[in-house]
C-alpha cells in the first residue's frame, strides 16, 4: 500500500470568538473561527446553557447569511411611487433626519401617530422602552401572530409559560407529552431532551395532526383534529377526576382549589370570598374555621362549604365530572378513539401517581411548613403553536396547564420546571399603559396583564386607545399586542388614523401578513387627494425582505455576527430551570457596508428626539451606542439589562454598573449563570430558599409567592361585565362571546372557524415551520435553500384516493376568503382530513436577493392568501378579527379549505402569482 | 485498480439511531461548514441564488414514509453518508489509486491530488454516498473528519466529526467498531445494529439502529371510577376523592 502521508492536525483557525446565534428565537451560544479576519466556521459552544455544544442546521449555516447577497448596504429614500423600488442611497446623517423631522412634530402634538411595532425582536425591553420615553401607545412585538396563546395562559394561570420559559425535568421525567409542537421554542434544547429521554428509556407521546419532527420520533402518536386539543385534555381531566387520580396535597396547598367562590347573586358571584382585609381565605380543616391562605400550619379544605359559598375545587370537580367530557363524547370530534384517550390518561395516572419519585432534599416553604423531601410526578407536557394559534387557544392552553396542576406535575422533580425569572405571578407584571401626553413618555410599559375591565386600554369614549386594539373588549388579555392588525386597522383609520408607521425586522408584506395580497394594496393604498392612507413607512431589516420595496425609509441593519445585543432578564434571558442566565452578542466581525445595528440607531433617533433618559442635562447623547445602553442603564435601582459582573465584577444580580462588564462577558463565553440553591431548585413559587434567592440576584424585590389560578378571578371579571355588572361595559354585540370565552375555568369551545364547515370547507389546513429554516430568514441561505427549497402541499390518503390525485398533480384550495392553486404530495402520517405545508418557503420574485426563477418564488406558496385577518361577515354590520377571542391571538390554524384537483397553472406557477418586487439589491450570484 | 487494506488496525465508523433522529439537518450543515474549509478542495455550490441551486454535500438527511402492518403510518429520517465499507468497491474501482482506504482506522479517503474526476467510484458506490464536485471536478466524501479526529489544534473533546459533534438529538456516535468493548459496539450489539444493504457485499463499517417499535399501547390499566356518581351523586364523589387525604 502506498498511502499518502496527511498532516491530521491542520491549523483550524486563527481565533474563535464566542457569540449569540441569531439564526432562530433559540440564543444558543456559538463559537464562530476565524481565519484573517474572515469567518470560516461556526458551532455549538459546549459551555453554554441553552444548547451545550450542539447546533441546528440553522447555526451552522449562518456562514451563508453574514455572505448573503440580499444584504441591504446603505440607507435608502424612496424616491417613486411606493412599492416600485425607486430608491436613492442617503448617508446616515440624512437617514436620520428624515426619520426625526417626521416623529418630532408627532411626539409634540399626537404621539399615538407613531406606530413602532418590531418583529423578531430579541431587545423587546429596549425597544419597549424607547417606545414609552416616545410617548406612543402603539408598541409591541410580534407576539400577537406567535404564540401569545401560550404565554398568556401560562402566565395567568402559572405565573409561568412553555414558550422557552419552562423545561421538562430532561433528567428525571419519565413521560413527556407534546401538543402541538413543531420547530418551536425551544428548539435545540427539545432536541437534546428528547434524545436523553429516549436514551434513558422514557416515553415520548406526540399529540399533533402531522407526524414528522418530534413527533416522528414519539414512541406514541395521537393524529388529533386540530382545534380540539382542549376538549381532549378536558376529557382526560374527566377521567383522572372521575377515578380520583389527582394530587390533593398539591391542589390543596399550593393553588386556589380551596379558595371559596362567591355564590350569591351580583356583582360578586363567581369572585373569591373576601375577609375584611380583601383577602380570599381558606377553611382550616383543623379547625372548620376561615383562616389566611398564607397561615403557617394551615390545611386548606378543597370539600369546605362556608356560608353557602364551595371552594374552586368543587366547582371544578363538578364541571368536569359531567358526562359531556367523558372518552365517548368527545371522541368522533377529536378524531381519537375513547379508549385512546381513556389509555392515555391512564398512563398519565401510573407514572405521577405509582412511579412518584422522590428527592431527598429538606425544603420550606412560604407559609413555613417544612418539608423533609422533594415529591416528584415525572410527567412533562410541552405545547407551542399547534394549540395556541387557535380563537380557543387561551382557554386549550389553559386547559394544559389544569391538567399539569392535577398532577402535580409543575415545579416538582420529574415533572415541568420554570426558568427565571419565572415563576412571577400575574400580580408582579405591570398594567397595560396607553394615555398620551403630547410631548411626554409614556407613564409606564405597554403591555401588561389585565386584572378586570377597568385596565382595558380604552379611551374615554370607550374606543381602543391602541391601532392594534390591544387590550380592547375583543380581545382583553392581549399582552404581546396584534401585530397582524395594525396595517388592515391602519388602512382602515379604525380606531383612528395613523401619520407614521415604524417596523423593526418584520415581514408584513410578505409571510408575516395574514391576507398577504391585500396587505400590499393597504400599504400602497392612496387618499383621493392622492397621499398615501398609511402616510409614512420607516422600516429597518438587515436583508432585502418583499417588506422592502414598501418603505420611504430603510434604515439598514447589520447581521448577527456584526451587532451587539443582549438576551436580557428584563426581556427573554437564556435561564435554565437551574439558573438565571443571561447572554449577549458583539461584533466578531466587521460590517463591510454602511450598515449600523438598529438599535444604536434607535438611540441616535431617541438623542435627536430629546427623548428621556436618552439625553444628558445638557441634551447630549446618553449613550455613545447600544453597547454602552447595555453596560450602563440602569432599570431600576442596582438592576440593568445584563445581571452578569456588576459592580466591581462579583455583582450578581445587583449592582453598579462596570465598564467593564462587555468585556467579562467576552472572556466569559458570551454569557453568565447565577445558579439556583439546590433547596431551591424545586417548588419554586411556594420555596422560601428560591424566593430568597430570587431577591438576592434582582429577579425581585420582595419575595413573591402565590397561588396556581386553577379559577382565574380575571376572567371572571370580564364574565360579569359581560353580564351587566360593573361601571366598564363592554358593547351589546361582544356580551356573549366574553360570557363564553373568558369562563374561569378552561373550556373549549368550537375554534370561529369551524363556522365554515356547513359551507363545505370540511378539510383542515396548517402549516409547520421546518427545523432547517426560521421563517423568511431560512430561504435565502445558500445551503439551507438546497436542503428545503419547495414547499408542496401535504394530502392525507383519503384525501389523496378520494380526489384522485397522483404524483406530480396539482390542487386548487379554495378558503372562505381566497384561493390558491399548488403542486400535492400524498402523506400518509397524517390526520385524515387535515393538509398541510411548510411555513414560509415561498417567497415574492425578486426578494431576498434570489433569481426570479428560485423555486421559492415559482412553486413556493403561501397559505396566507387564503387566512383573512378578518372573520367572514355576520350580517350584523360588524367585522370581527380573526383571532382569539381573550388574547387576540392570530388564528392561523382554524383555517378550514376545500381540495380539489386542477390543471398545472401555466408555467407551472403556484397560484396565486405576484409580479417582481423591485430588487433594492442585486440579484445574488456567488456566494 | 486499487487493493484495499488486509485489515484497519482500527476500524473507525459511525452508528447512527434512526430511533432518534428527528430529521432536523443539523449534520448536514455541520459538515458542509466544515469540509467546505477542511480536508481537500473547498465544497462548491453552482447557483447559490438561482433557480436550481446544487452544490456539494457529503451528508444528506432524507425522510420516508412507512406503513407498518400493525401500527399508524410512520417518518423515518434516515441521515447517509459514506459507510467506509471495508470492502470498499470504491476503492476497488478506482484506475489510479486516488480512492484508498487508510490501514491506520479504515477510512475510505479520496487523494484529490490523484484524483481525475472520472466517477466510476460514484457509480460503483451502491449507497451513493460519493459527490462530484463540480467546480473542482474531483471527488468528495466523507472523511470521518479525518481532519477533525486527530487535530492536536482542537480540544480533545472535539476530536470527533462535526456531524455527531453537532447532532442535537445524540443520535450519531462515532468510534472504533473493530474493538467490542468501545461504546458504539455495545451500542450496536444491544440495539442490533444492522448493515445497510448487506447483499452488495460491501461490508460497511457504519451501522443504523433501526426504530424502536412504536405505537405500542400502554401497558397502564385503564382507570376504574372510584364509585357510580350518576348513583352517588357528586356529593358521594367528593366524600370518597376527599377520604383519601
Amino acid at each position: 500500500m502506498n498511502q499518502p502521508r496527511l498532516n491530521t492536525s491542520p491549523h483550524v483557525s486563527d481565533e474563535v470568538r464566542k457569540t449569540t446565534c441569531y439564526m432562530c428565537a433559540c440564543r444558543c451560544g456559538i463559537n464562530v473561527h476565524l481565519n484573517s479576519g474572515k469567518v470560516t466556521y461556526i458551532e455549538g459552544n459546549r459551555d453554554h446553557p441553552i444548547n451545550k455544544g450542539v447546533l441546528c442546521a440553522k447555526g451552522a449555516a449562518g456562514i451563508m447569511q453574514v455572505t448573503a447577497p440580499s444584504r441591504l448596504r446603505t440607507p435608502l429614500r424612496r424616491v417613486g411611487p411606493r412599492g416600485s423600488g425607486a430608491f436613492e442611497p442617503i448617508s446616515w446623517d440624512e437617514a436620520l433626519q428624515t426619520a426625526v423631522d417626521w416623529m418630532r412634530p408627532l411626539r409634540e402634538t399626537a404621539p399615538e401617530k407613531l406606530a413602532f411595532f418590531t418583529g423578531r425582536d430579541q431587545s423587546q425591553s429596549f425597544t419597549g422602552w424607547w417606545a414609552q420615553a416616545f410617548g406612543t401607545p402603539n408598541y409591541a412585538a410580534h407576539g400577537g401572530f406567535c404564540s401569545v396563546n401560550m404565554a398568556a395562559a401560562g402566565i395567568y394561570t402559572l405565573g409561568g409559560a412553555f414558550w422557552e420559559f419552562g423545561a421538562p425535568d430532561w433528567e428525571r421525567s419519565k413521560l413527556f407529552v407534546l401538543f402541538g409542537v413543531a420547530e418551536d421554542h425551544d428548539s435545540n434544547p427539545i432536541k437534546i431532551g428528547i434524545g436523553q429521554m429516549k436514551d434513558r428509556g422514557a416515553r415520548v407521546i406526540g399529540v399533533n395532526p402531522i407526524r414528522t419532527g418530534y413527533n416522528a420520533v414519539a414512541d406514541d402518536w395521537i393524529g388529533i383534529t386540530p382545534g380540539t386539543d382542549g376538549l381532549l385534555i378536558l376529557s382526560l381531566i374527566h377521567c383522572l377526576l372521575e377515578a380520583g387520580k389527582v394530587d390533593l396535597e398539591y391542589l390543596a396547598r399550593f393553588t386556589n382549589a380551596a379558595y371559596l367562590i362567591n355564590e350569591a347573586a351580583g356583582p360578586e358571584k363567581g369572585l373569591f370570598v373576601r375577609n375584611a382585609e380583601a383577602q380570599p381565605f381558606v377553611i382550616d380543616r383543623r379547625t372548620g374555621m376561615p383562616a389566611p391562605w398564607e397561615a403557617k400550619g394551615v390545611q386548606p379544605d378543597l370539600g369546605a362549604v362556608w356560608q353557602g359559598h364551595r371552594t374552586v375545587f368543587q366547582h371544578m370537580a363538578e364541571r368536569y365530572l359531567s358526562p359531556d367530557y367523558a372518552p365517548e363524547a368527545v371522541a368522533a370530534r377529536c378524531g381519537v378513539t375513547a379508549l385512546r384517550i381513556r389509555q392515555l390518561a391512564a398512563e398519565l395516572a401510573s407514572v405521577a401517581f405509582d412511579q412518584a419519585i422522590e428527592i431527598k432534599q429538606p425544603w420550606v416553604d412560604f407559609r413555613g411548613d417544612a418539608h423533609d423531601t422533594m415529591i416528584g410526578r415525572p410527567v412533562s407536557f410541552h405545547a407551542m403553536r399547534g394549540i395556541s394559534a387557535h380563537s380557543n387557544g387561551f382557554q386549550t392552553a389553559r386547559a394544559l396547564h389544569l391538567l399539569q396542576i392535577l398532577l402535580g406535575a409543575v415545579e416538582t422533580p420529574g415533572s415541568w420546571r420554570m426558568k427565571p425569572p419565572y415563576p412571577k405571578p400575574m400580580e408582579a407584571h405591570p398594567t397595560p399603559h396607553f394615555v398620551t401626553v403630547p410631548g411626554k413618555p409614556l407613564s409606564g410599559p405597554h403591555l401588561g396583564y389585565v386584572r378586570g375591565p377597568d385596565q382595558l386600554a380604552l379611551l374615554p369614549d370607550g374606543s381602543p386607545a391602541r391601532i392594534d386594539k390591544a387590550f380592547s373588549w375583543e380581545n382583553p388579555f392581549s399582552a404581546h399586542g396584534l401585530m397582524h392588525m395594525v396595517i388592515p386597522n391602519a388602512h382602515a383609520g379604525d380606531p383612528y388614523r395613523i401619520d407614521t408607521l415604524f417596523l423593526y425586522m418584520a415581514n408584513m408584506a410578505w409571510n408575516s401578513s395574514m391576507n398577504t395580497a391585500q396587505v400590499m394594496e393597504m400599504l400602497t393604498a392612496q387618499e383621493p387627494d392622492g397621499s398615501y392612507t398609511i402616510p409614512r413607512i420607516i422600516y429597518s431589516d438587515a436583508y432585502a425582505s418583499e417588506m422592502v420595496a414598501y418603505a420611504d425609509l430603510i434604515l439598514p441593519d447589520t447581521t448577527y455576527l456584526e451587532r451587539h445585543d443582549c438576551i436580557s432578564m428584563l426581556d427573554r434571558p437564556v435561564s435554565e430551570p437551574d439558573a438565571a442566565g443571561d447572554a449577549i452578542r458583539w461584533p466578531v466581525v466587521e460590517p463591510d457596508r454602511d450598515v449600523r445595528g438598529f438599535q444604536s440607531v434607535l438611540l441616535d433617533l431617541g438623542a435627536r428626539l430629546g427623548l428621556p433618559g436618552m439625553v444628558n442635562d445638557d441634551g447630549t447623547a446618553k449613550f455613545k451606542d447600544y453597547a454602552d445602553y447595555i453596560v450602563n442603564h440602569i432599570r431600576r435601582p442596582g438592576v440593568g439589562p445584563l445581571m452578569g459582573f456588576r459592580g466591581s465584577g462579583d455583582g450578581e444580580g445587583r449592582g453598579a454598573a462596570n465598564p467593564d462588564q462587555m468585556a467579562r462577558y467576552i472572556e466569559n463565553g458570551g454569557f453568565y449563570q447565577a445558579h439556583v440553591p439546590a433547596e431551591a431548585a424545586f417548588f419554586k413559587p411556594w420555596n422560601s430558599a428560591y424566593q430568597d434567592w430570587a431577591v438576592q440576584v434582582g429577579l425581585f424585590d420582595t419575595p413573591q409567592p402565590y397561588l396556581f389560578n386553577i379559577w382565574s378571578e380575571p376572567m371572571r371579571r370580564f364574565q360579569l361585565a359581560a353580564e351587566g355588572h360593573g361601571a366598564v361595559q363592554p358593547p351589546d354585540h361582544l356580551r356573549n362571546r366574553l360570557k363564553l370565552a373568558m369562563d374561569p375555568l378552561p373550556v373549549w369551545y368550537e375554534p370561529f372557524g369551524d363556522a365554515a364547515e356547513p359551507f363545505g370547507f370540511t378539510v383542515h389546513a396548517l402549516t409547520q415551520r421546518p427545523m432547517d429554516m426560521y421563517h423568511s430568514w431560512g430561504g435565502q441561505n445558500a445551503w439551507l435553500r438546497q436542503i428545503r427549497g419547495h414547499n408542496p402541499l401535504f394530502v392525507p390518503a383519503k384525501l389523496w384516493q378520494q380526489h384522485g390525485f397522483s404524483e406530480g398533480d396539482w390542487a386548487r384550495v379554495t378558503s372562505p376568503t381566497g384561493q390558491i392553486t399548488v403542486p400535492v404530495v400524498q402523506m400518509a402520517a397524517l390526520n385524515e382530513n387535515t393538509v398541510w405545508t411548510w411555513n414560509a418557503i415561498g417567497k415574492r420574485k425578486g426578494a431576498w436577493a434570489l433569481s426570479e426563477g428560485a423555486t421559492e418564488a415559482k412553486q413556493g406558496f403561501l397559505l396566507n392568501h387564503l387566512i383573512s385577518e378578518l372573520l367572514p361577515a355576520k350580517g350584523d354590520g360588524m367585522r370581527y378579527s380573526n383571532s382569539d377571542p381573550v388574547t387576540g391571538q392570530a388564528a392561523w390554524f382554524d383555517l378550514r379549505v376545500r381540495i380539489e384537483r386542477a390543471e398545472p397553472p401555466q408555467m407551472g406557477e403556484s397560484l396565486p402569482a405576484f409580479g417582481a418586487v423591485p430588487r433594492v439589491v442585486p440579484e445574488g450570484s456567488k456566494r | 485498480m486499487t487493493c484495499l487494506p488486509g485489515r484497519s488496525e482500527r476500524t473507525l465508523g459511525l452508528v447512527i439511531d434512526l430511533d432518534t433522529c428527528v430529521g432536523c439537518q443539523a449534520c448536514v450543515t455541520a459538515c458542509k461548514g466544515w469540509n467546505d474549509q477542511g480536508y481537500g478542495v473547498p465544497l462548491s455550490d453552482q447557483n447559490p441564488y438561482g433557480s436550481t441551486p446544487s452544490g456539494t454535500f457529503l451528508n444528506r438527511v432524507h425522510s420516508y414514509q412507512v406503513q407498518p402492518a400493525d401500527a399508524a403510518p410512520m417518518i423515518v429520517n434516515f441521515p447517509r453518508s459514506c459507510l467506509h465499507c471495508t470492502d470498499a468497491p470504491c476503492v476497488t474501482v478506482c484506475p489510479t489509486g486516488a480512492s484508498y482506504k487508510r490501514v491506520e482506522d479504515g477510512i475510505v479517503l479520496v487523494n484529490e491530488d490523484a484524483c481525475i474526476g472520472c466517477g466510476l467510484c460514484a457509480w460503483a458506490c451502491p449507497y451513493g454516498a460519493r459527490e462530484m464536485d463540480a467546480d473542482a471536478g474531483v471527488m468528495k466524501k466523507c472523511t470521518l473528519c479525518v481532519d477533525r479526529i486527530y487535530n492536536e489544534n482542537l480540544p480533545e473533546e472535539d476530536r470527533e466529526p462535526a456531524c455527531v459533534r453537532t447532532c442535537p438529538t445524540g443520535a450519531r456516535h462515532f468510534g472504533d467498531l473493530a474493538d467490542p468493548q468501545s461504546a458504539v459496539s455495545q451500542l450496536v450489539a444491544a440495539r442490533g445494529g444492522y448493515d445497510l444493504m448487506p447483499e452488495q457485499g460491501t461490508r460497511p463499517v457504519n451501522k443504523y439502529l433501526a426504530p424502536r417499535k412504536k405505537d405500542r399501547p400502554d401497558k397502564a390499566s385503564l382507570l376504574a371510577p372510584l364509585l357510580d356518581i350518576q348513583a352517588t351523586g357528586f356529593a358521594g364523589w367528593l366524600d370518597r376523592v376527599l377520604g383519601k387525604i
